[in-house]
């Protein structure tokens, strides 16, 4: 199992567990912040449509849906 | 940043890109080198299940390229190039690739049509819902509705069943007449059949309703439930989830780039799966969508055309031939019908980037003004979303590609 | 139907003109290849900048920036009018005195700056590296979105009667009308050549070249940087020569985009991006603000500045013509000095005494280049 934590929520997934599926089991539903203030989430799951994008350890803008949790990441949502 | 030179270079680790490696691999001393912007091979639609791909072709053609060496690069991400180099971000750091030979198998995205709500959470592409679930997504019991159009619809519905899912429904919106034309017309591709018979047997009990499309998603931060057109009146079906995608659109940004000539909106290319500029390939769905019999042969054909195998190349044109006759086949059965293109209202959200409204879009009268008033898909995903759909609702074309076609930090620029 | 003035180019200059023109009560037209704001506008940084390369220069600035702060009420939102002031960095003692001088010249055109230490530059930008020396805050400076205030001149030119003609290119000019590429005839009394960069084709006694330039947009990091930035080592960088040049000059878009230039390149024709050059540019933007480094960048693009030999604009009578006029040769400045060009023309067509001497823009001046 790899440990990481979702808005500081701990959370232990199977390895080769995308973030985005982190994220959700983590119970967090907006992934960010659209520009007039929607929350979105993953629509393509396939690294096109940038909606699944979060700030993964320090670092803004990721696509969750096609990087691997890793142990000890730090997830944060809603940028 | 690093250098690497290689001979043959292939863009896309999916089926195309996978069989272009084999094929590219039979002669010795070439060397091969794979970028794929995801985490594994495979592709889309071999997409592993939390890593692991379960397809019998896919498992052989891994071992293949076990056997042979070949490089392969995942999470790298194609940007741009210059001369004979593609600049590569990949997560420690920009690779420039120096090739003699390119192979674009760029593959294919959902084409999505905005309606109202599809932008709350838990509206997924078909596909898409797919590739998440293969990423580890729980959907244990979860209702939901897979619309849109396509072979992919029933494919899904199954994988997502599966996998624990309770499927609502599945709405498919072509006609009756032209899925029945269709299914008649099966018995050109045997292998085709017997797909669809196992994967009918295992959806017998979800209700399958063609001529019938999603008209909203409500909800208010969340979905729970979507509003579904059939038969000439609306009802509303409860779910937690929506699964809707339209069919495919190519991944023709690459081939753009370097100015490869674009026929219809796919890569023109010749017998030998060259494009209009020399030593540059391309396979599978960039050429034609034409699913995976299609992407694996016109793979085997460019990789052995770059190592100048012609005669083994020659040998399979004739598969290829049924291959393309498919893909005529799905483009004339899974036509956007016209209705669709009011689902949006003037509220409706076009570019989920710069959440640009359909209202706001129909006081222009290009793509390009719309873009630089509105900033219509010049977001993130760079109109990847947005462009198929606003192509489809207005009819423009212009989509200008520039060097970085994915976003990069700036550090890689 | 009779014109009193065509303009050609629907870029901001020209779009300026024809609000200004029109709101005057002078039939116009404005007519344009492409669109509105297509062309060099679309390509620029928008920023809207009191600048003092010259006297001329702070002059015509300085009166366009007023006139842009009390047309700001007036904009709509999607012009994203942004009062963010600009801030000259120095990077060692000599640019610190650089910024002395600047104050005082500013000041001494009734202009507001404020000299800032190291300390208070970095409280006022956290992602400047440290070890810089100061700055100078340049208050009144702002930041608009180009396209959306063109479109929306052009809008107000057309409350007041103007006509746009879009799409059909202008062959030549003659004194009393212009010819399109469809073989079309428009009479008019007097003709603006705002054709921007492609003004000289038009007016062959203008001198214009290209100086290109890249750009780069991020993704959205709000206040990730607060104010326009520009390092004053350009002074020692060859950046006014005719090298092809690079300079740190970032800017905070209302969207929260962080925009990067600058480059200068001369005697390039093609818009293809550079990415010697824009490497070059990058490096040197981290040179002063190293966490760029992992901003994602969105979007990378190219322009052409429309420079004359002693980059000031040609604002006036084309010489030898009677009835045409130049607007253009703003090179980097277009957007800051359209309106102040606009009023300028103004004067000089309806014959009133203009709001600063223009001399210094006329297209007849003898330029000693540099």
């Amino acid at each position: 199992m790899i440990n990481l934590t979702v808005n500081t929520i701990a959370i232990s997934v199977d390895e080769g567990t995308t973030v985005a599926a982190a994220i959700d089991a983590a119970g967090v539903i907006g992934f960010r912040t659209s520009v007039t203030g929607e929350p979105r989430a993953p629509l393509c799951g396939m690294g096109i449509c940038f909606e699944c994008r979060v700030t993964i350890d320090g670092i803004g803008h990721q696509r969750s849906c096609n990087a691997l949790a890793a142990e000890g990441m730090e997830v944060v949502t809603g940028e | 940043m690093s250098k690497l030179t290689t001979d043959i270079l292939i863009v896309g680790g999916g089926p195309a890109g996978m069989s272009a490696a084999v094929g590219a691999s039979q002669k010795d001393g070439t060397k091969i080198t794979v970028v794929d912007d995801n985490p594994h091979l495979g592709g889309q639609i071999w997409r592993a299940d939390l890593g692991k791909i379960k397809s019998a072709e896919a498992q052989e053609l891994i071992a293949l390229l076990e056997q042979q060496k070949i490089s392969i690069l995942n999470n790298a991400a194609v940007f741009a190039r210059t001369g004979n180099a593609l600049h590569v971000e990949t997560p420690s750091g920009k690779i420039e690739i120096e090739y003699k030979k390119l192979i674009l198998a760029t593959g294919a995205r959902e084409r999505f049509l905005p309606f109202p709500g599809w932008t709350l959470p838990n509206v997924f592409g078909a596909a898409g819902l797919q590739a998440l679930v293969k990423g580890g997504l729980n959907i244990q019991d979860k209702r939901v509705v897979v619309a849109g159009t396509g072979p992919l619809l029933l494919v899904v519905a199954e994988y997502l069943a599966s996998k624990g899912a309770r499927i609502a429904a599945i709405c498919e919106q072509a006609s009756n007449k032209k899925l029945d034309r269709f299914a008649l017309g099966l018995w050109r591709w045997p292998s085709k059949i017997a797909q669809g018979i196992s994967l009918k047997a295992k959806l017998r009990s979800i209700p399958y309703y063609r001529n019938s499309w999603i008209t909203a998603a409500n909800g208010e931060s969340l979905l729970h439930s979507v509003t579904v057109k059939r038969l000439n009146k609306t009802e509303v079906i409860e779910c937690e989830m929506l699964a809707c995608g339209f069919h495919l659109v190519p991944n023709t940004e690459l081939a753009q780039l370097f100015g490869c000539s674009i026929l219809d909106g796919f890569v023109a290319v010749d017998d030998f799966q060259e494009t209009s500029i020399p030593n540059i390939f391309s396979a599978g769905e960039p050429t034609g969508i034409g699913g995976v019999e299609a992407a694996v042969v016109e793979g085997k054909i460019a990789g052995l055309a770059a190592i100048e195998e012609w005669d083994r190349a020659r040998a399979l044109f004739k598969v290829r031939h049924r291959t393309s006759t498919f893909a005529k086949a799905l483009d004339r059965t899974f036509e956007l019908r016209e209705e669709l293109k009011s689902l949006a209202s003037s509220s409706t959200f076009v570019c989920r980037c710069e959440d640009v409204q359909y209202g706001k879009l129909t006081e222009f009268g290009d793509f390009r003004m719309a873009k630089l008033q509105t900033r219509c898909g010049m977001g993130a995903c760079q109109g990847r979303i947005c462009g198929a759909a606003v192509e489809f609702l207005f009819g423009w074309k212009d989509r200008s590609v520039r060097p970085p076609i994915f976003p990069v930090k700036m550090e890689n620029l | 139907m009779n014109y009193d003035v065509a303009i050609i180019g629907a870029g901001i200059v020209g779009a300026a003109c024809a609000a200004s023109l029109s709101a005057s009560g002078l039939r116009v037209l404005v007519l344009d290849s492409k669109n509105v704001a297509t062309g060099t506008t679309a390509a620029g940084m928008g920023h809207i900048v009191l600048m003092d390369d010259s006297e001329a220069q702070l002059a015509l600035t300085g009166y366009s920036r007023r006139l842009w702060n009390k047309f700001a009420d007036e904009l709509p939102a999607d012009a994203e009018y942004d009062h963010c002031g600009t801030i000259w960095v120095a990077a060692d003692e000599e640019e610190l005195s650089e910024v002395r001088r600047k104050k005082s010249v500013y000041a001494e055109h009734g202009a507001d700056a404020e000299i800032l230490d190291d300390r208070a530059l970095r409280e006022l930008e956290p992602n400047l590296r440290d070890g810089l020396v100061g700055g100078l805050l340049v208050k009144d400076d702002s930041v608009v979105y180009q396209l959306c205030a063109t479109k929306f001149l052009i809008e107000l030119a057309t409350r007041y009667g103007a006509k746009l003609r879009t799409g059909s290119r202008v062959l030549g000019i003659y004194d009393d009308g212009v010819t399109l590429d469809n073989g079309d005839i428009i009479a008019a009394g007097v003709i603006i050549n705002a054709a921007g960069a492609a003004a000289a084709e038009l007016s062959p006694q203008l001198k214009i070249v290209k100086r290109k330039g890249h750009l780069a947009i991020t993704e959205r990091y709000p206040n990730f940087v607060r104010h326009q930035l520009i390092e004053l080592g350009y002074l020692k960088s060859a950046h006014g020569s005719d090298a092809d040049s690079v300079a740190f000059n970032v800017q905070p878009r209302n969207t929260g985009q962080v925009l990067l230039g600058s480059s200068r390149q001369f005697g390039v024709h093609d818009s293809e991006i550079d990415f010697n050059i824009l490497h070059r540019m990058t490096s040197r933007a981290f040179e002063y603000m190293p966490n760029l480094k992992t901003l994602a960048t969105a979007r990378v693009w190219t322009g052409f500045r429309p420079a004359t030999p002693d980059n000031l604009p040609y604002i006036g009578k084309v010489p030898g013509r009677e009835n045409i006029y130049a607007a253009c040769g703003h090179e980097g400045l277009g957007i800051t000095t359209s309106l102040g060009t606009a009023e300028l023309l103004r004067s000089m067509i309806l014959g009133q005494t203009p709001a600063i001497p223009v001399e210094p823009y006329s297209p007849s001046r003898t330029i000693t280049e540099h």
